[in-house]
């Protein structure tokens, strides 16, 4: 295990971005927090979470795929892509780190996605573990531990230093260039941290809940739960909890006319949005009710019995935070989760 | 980078055969710019087709593996791609990716079974691949039925080659209808599934359903009437899809994806999903 | 006065269930912590007395939720309005957009609704519960005990820049009915309008490139009420989920702007509901103001029927050159 103290942690970021570009939580104006890239003298937030997850880094909100040219009947593809360059996102929280576990699932089981696969193999993760979780966390409902929260590197923070400790070739990789400003140490602070953690999460108002009901080939007992119906009946259809997920990656593939050509783009979409599978010929889910229901049913049986019982959900707390109507998974769990919800 | 295979990354292909089945459906033939077949396919098998600017949009490839110098989709117009496709001329370029979906059984659980297809309007696109596919490999199947119907007689896709090829074979029974009196028609009359009823066939046959969803529901009604088992019928869904490949999530009916885990279902399969489709 | 407490309006509820005037109630319905209030249905006294809820957080407008509940073949449903949603409700109306027929109308008083994320950035992680006690906001949380914050530094928006308290549309009103009050709603667009084009669109850009697009505010609109949204319909041409480039990023928030001019009300929701908190209100408090100079003062929904300006043509309409050159006056 290496440390930093916190007086020497503009060295660390400064030797960090000295060799590839270092995205850090940045406090914005309103009490917003985002990822930034880091110039010299930025200073790191304390806050929790970012506003938007880490998967902007690696799904991103829109992502150029191919550009095409026509001329006559004739076309002719440009592929687009190029070698993602290193880069460094510093203070993945345990949650946000585990969501790109889940979306590895999905993005590199073959055909493997190249583009998500060129950044996550060029994405080194620093992860943060959590001193002050809040009232809208649930990672642990999900298995998820806030005080090991994993990544390339794992990392502490405590009132007067960073702990690292490398998990990965990558992490070692990062580490190892990191020597002249960190130093070995014992875990004592690091162990001590993780105690304390551990007695924070024990308080939060969400520490009871529970994802045993659910999990893979749990369809028939849930799909169709008259409970469906009072959930989603003021939804309001709109897309900010899957934006906000760290985990939805669900896409749409669509065409721009560029005075060039043809940009062919690949942007997020929604399970809520009403058109996500409508067809000319008809719409499999024909109300709100059904495309709420896709969505939990999703992360809480679809995906496990599709990955050895992983959920897609890992407690973030975003959706509780952002939905218009507060609607969220943690309700939907709690009401059709049955008795052990209660 | 760019020597990894990315599955969206389309390959750039030629329109060498356009023919007006019906009205509204015509069939393409593509081959790839140096004229050789895009890929190889399993029957009941997809691709995405795509004009840059106009959209991507996923078909049934109704050729059969067996044909060795082109594919062909039979495409219904109704949205926005397959306008484009309908006006397209010979020597149009297009772009082209897959095959995608599992495709029928044909080498594994239809092998030695008496076969009979049934199929309404363009639901017959997919399963002419198979029908094409048992006719080449006649030997490895036992009797062969299909009934085919359609709205009208001019409605019927791929009529020259049912009158032309497959009405002369003598291994296989055709049986078509329409849905109302027409004048220069003298065949049945009638929906499918209540043709498929009267024709009363034998419940030891595998079954390959395609078709309109009204069809389908009262085509395995009537099946079911005769004697059939849900593990005898085969069907391919249709739904709305981007990616073809699993990912992009629009195709997701319980834990499975219609365009990786299907199209092609056993009817005792798709009882088994939640209905959403 | 009477205080109107939770209790007053499901006494309210009660009884009117109960004489059969309506079958249902359109309330606020408690979440797990003090913020995080749901709408939602209840059809019975006991659902209320277990979930319904009205606090400072009871903010969201359920005029938009009419047009659904009037389809329904159930009979009336009892809404309870804050006397900005009575100019939705009103708006709604004029755009024959619900059966009037199938609401009961309750207004209710409002002291104001707090802003969760103002809350969120004063007291930081952990926040247990809120509660309100005149102009004191104690919050209790997981790791600094209570903190007392005013109610003024964590008011929204809206509720800060007030347009009106007075209720202009109500079967029946519990409590005193307020004023239309004279409020400084239109002084953050005058620091806006007195940048430079260039000050000015660096600002919308930087808040507009946050935008994801989720349509949130659009969905949450009362004005956005088009059975197909021309941004969702693949045939419009403009249909997109995500902007392809910097100028589609803002297109998106500026149309919807100039849908919306004439007939939003200002009731804040766009802003409200933005995971982004991107101010989507001044877009559409700059096209009141700029209608209010133009022709006159006109408040979208204080009264059912009327013309809007942007609708109604007049002879004494101003030439579109004089808009262009305003501001060289």
């Amino acid at each position: 295990m290496r440390k930093c103290s916190l007086a020497n942690s503009q060295l660390l970021f400064d030797k960090i971005a000295e060799n590839m570009p270092l995205y850090i939580p940045v406090d914005l104006e309103k009490g917003r927090v985002a990822y930034k890239q880091y110039q010299s003298g930025m200073k790191m937030s304390d806050a929790l979470k970012t506003d938007r997850s880490a998967k902007d880094f690696f799904f991103p909100q829109t992502e150029n795929l191919m550009e095409f040219k026509t001329e006559g009947k004739s076309i002719e593809i440009i592929d687009t892509r190029s070698e993602a360059q290193d880069f460094v996102v510093f203070g993945v929280r345990a949650c946000d780190v585990k969501s790109l576990e889940v979306l590895d699932k999905v993005f590199l089981a073959e055909p493997v996605d190249s583009y998500y696969k060129n950044r996550r193999e060029h994405g080194v993760i620093v992860s943060m573990a959590c001193t002050r979780p809040t009232e809208t966390c649930f990672c642990s409902t999900f298995g998820i531990d806030a005080s090991a929260p994993a990544g390339d590197i794992e990392c502490y923070k405590t009132e007067d230093a960073f702990y690292f400790d490398a998990k990965t070739e990558k992490g070692k990789a990062l580490l190892s260039k990191l020597d002249c400003v960190t130093e070995d140490c014992g875990d004592e602070q690091v162990k001590a941290q993780k105690e304390q953690i551990k007695k924070v999460l024990d308080k939060l108002p969400l520490k009871d809940l529970k994802a045993d009901e659910f999990g893979a080939d749990k369809t028939d007992k849930f799909f169709n739960s008259p409970e469906w119906k009072t959930l989603s009946e003021s939804c309001l259809g709109c897309g900010t909890c899957t934006f906000v997920c760290p985990t939805c990656q669900c896409y749409d593939i669509k065409d721009f006319k560029t005075n060039k050509g043809v940009q062919r783009f690949r942007c997020w979409d929604s399970c809520m949005y009403s058109d996500f599978t409508k067809m000319s010929a008809g719409q499999p889910r024909l109300t709100q009710m059904e495309r709420f229901r896709q969505r939990f049913m999703h992360k809480l049986v679809y995906f496990p019995t599709n990955n050895d019982g992983m959920f897609s959900c890992v407690g973030c707390g975003r959706c509780v935070a952002k939905c218009p109507i507060s609607m969220n998974i943690v309700k939907v769990m709690k009401t059709l989760g049955g008795k052990n919800n209660d | 980078m760019t020597d990894v295979k990315e599955p969206l990354i389309p390959t750039v292909c030629v329109i060498t055969d356009v023919r007006q089945d019906t009205p509204d459906v015509k069939t393409f033939r593509v081959l790839t710019v140096d004229g050789k077949k895009p890929f190889i396919h399993k029957p009941g098998q997809c691709a995405m087709l795509s004009m840059p600017g106009v959209g991507e949009a996923l078909f049934s490839i109704t050729s059969s593996p067996t044909n060795t110098e082109y594919v062909e989709f039979s495409i219904k117009k109704c949205g926005c791609v397959t306008s484009w496709l309908h006006a397209a001329e010979v020597g149009q370029q297009i772009t082209v990716r897959g095959p995608y979906g599992n495709g029928f059984p044909v080498e594994t659980e239809f092998k030695g079974q008496d076969m009979l297809f049934i199929a309404g309007g363009i639901g017959l696109a997919p399963v002419r691949s198979v029908i094409n596919y048992v006719r080449d490999n006649r030997a490895n199947y036992g009797k062969v039925d299909i009934v085919y119907g359609s709205r009208s007689k001019d409605d019927l896709v791929f009529y020259k080659e049912i009158i032309d090829e497959w009405e002369k074979d003598p291994s296989i029974n055709v049986h078509l209808t329409i849905d109302r009196e027409q004048e220069g028609w003298d065949g049945h009359v009638g929906f499918v599934p209540s043709y498929v009823k009267e024709l009363g066939f034998e419940p030891n046959k595998t079954a390959v359903l395609c078709g309109p969803p009204i069809m389908i529901k009262f085509t395995l009604q009537g099946l079911g009437e005769l004697g059939f088992n849900k593990e005898q019928v085969y069907t391919t869904l249709e739904l709305r899809m981007k990616c073809g490949i699993g990912k992009c999530g629009r195709c997701n009916v319980g834990s499975k994806y219609v365009c990786k885990d299907g199209p092609v279902f056993r009817m005792d399969q798709l009882d088994a999903l939640p209905d959403e489709y | 006065m009477q205080k109107i407490t939770r209790e007053t309006l499901i006494e309210k509820a009660k009884s009117l269930l109960a004489d059969g005037t309506v079958t249902r109630v359109l309330g606020w319905k408690k979440g797990d912590f003090s913020y995080d209030v749901t709408p939602a249905i209840f059809t019975s006294v006991e659902q209320m007395q277990n979930d319904f809820v009205y606090s400072e957080f009871s903010g969201a407008n359920f005029s938009k939720y009419l047009i659904k509940e009037t389809k329904k073949e159930d009979g009336k449903v009892l809404v309870f309005l804050k006397p900005c949603d009575t100019y939705s409700f009103n708006q709604l109306l004029t755009e024959h957009r619900f059966d009037r027929e199938k609401v009961y109308a309750v207004g209710i008083p409002c002291e104001g609704m707090l802003d969760e994320n103002k809350i969120k950035k004063a007291v930081g992680d952990g926040i247990l519960s809120v509660c309100c006690d005149g102009d004191a906001v104690k919050v209790e949380t997981l790791y600094d005990g209570v903190k007392q914050l005013n109610k003024g530094d964590v008011l929204s928006e809206r509720c800060l820049n007030c347009k009106s308290k007075k209720h202009v549309a109500y079967d029946e009103l519990l409590g005193e009915d307020g004023e239309v009050i004279d409020s400084n709603r239109f002084d953050e667009v005058e620091k806006l309008e007195k940048m430079t084009a260039d000050e000015r669109f660096a600002f919308w850009q930087n808040e507009l490139s946050r935008c994801i697009r989720c349509n949130a505010c659009r969905d949450v609109c009362p004005a956005c009420t088009c059975e197909k949204c021309v941004f969702d319909n693949p045939n419009s041409g403009v249909e997109n989920k995500s902007p392809a480039n910097s100028f589609e990023e803002k297109m998106f928030h500026i149309i919807r702007a100039f849908h919306v001019a004439g007939r939003c009300t200002d009731c804040g929701e766009c802003s409200r509901v933005c995971p982004q908190q991107i101010p989507l209100h001044l877009l559409n408090r700059k096209f009141i103001k700029d209608i209010n100079a133009f022709y006159g003062d006109y408040q979208a929904g204080a009264e059912v029927g009327s013309r809007a300006p942007l609708v109604n043509y007049t002879k004494e309409d101003l030439e579109p050159s004089e808009a262009v050159n305003r501001e060289d006056k």
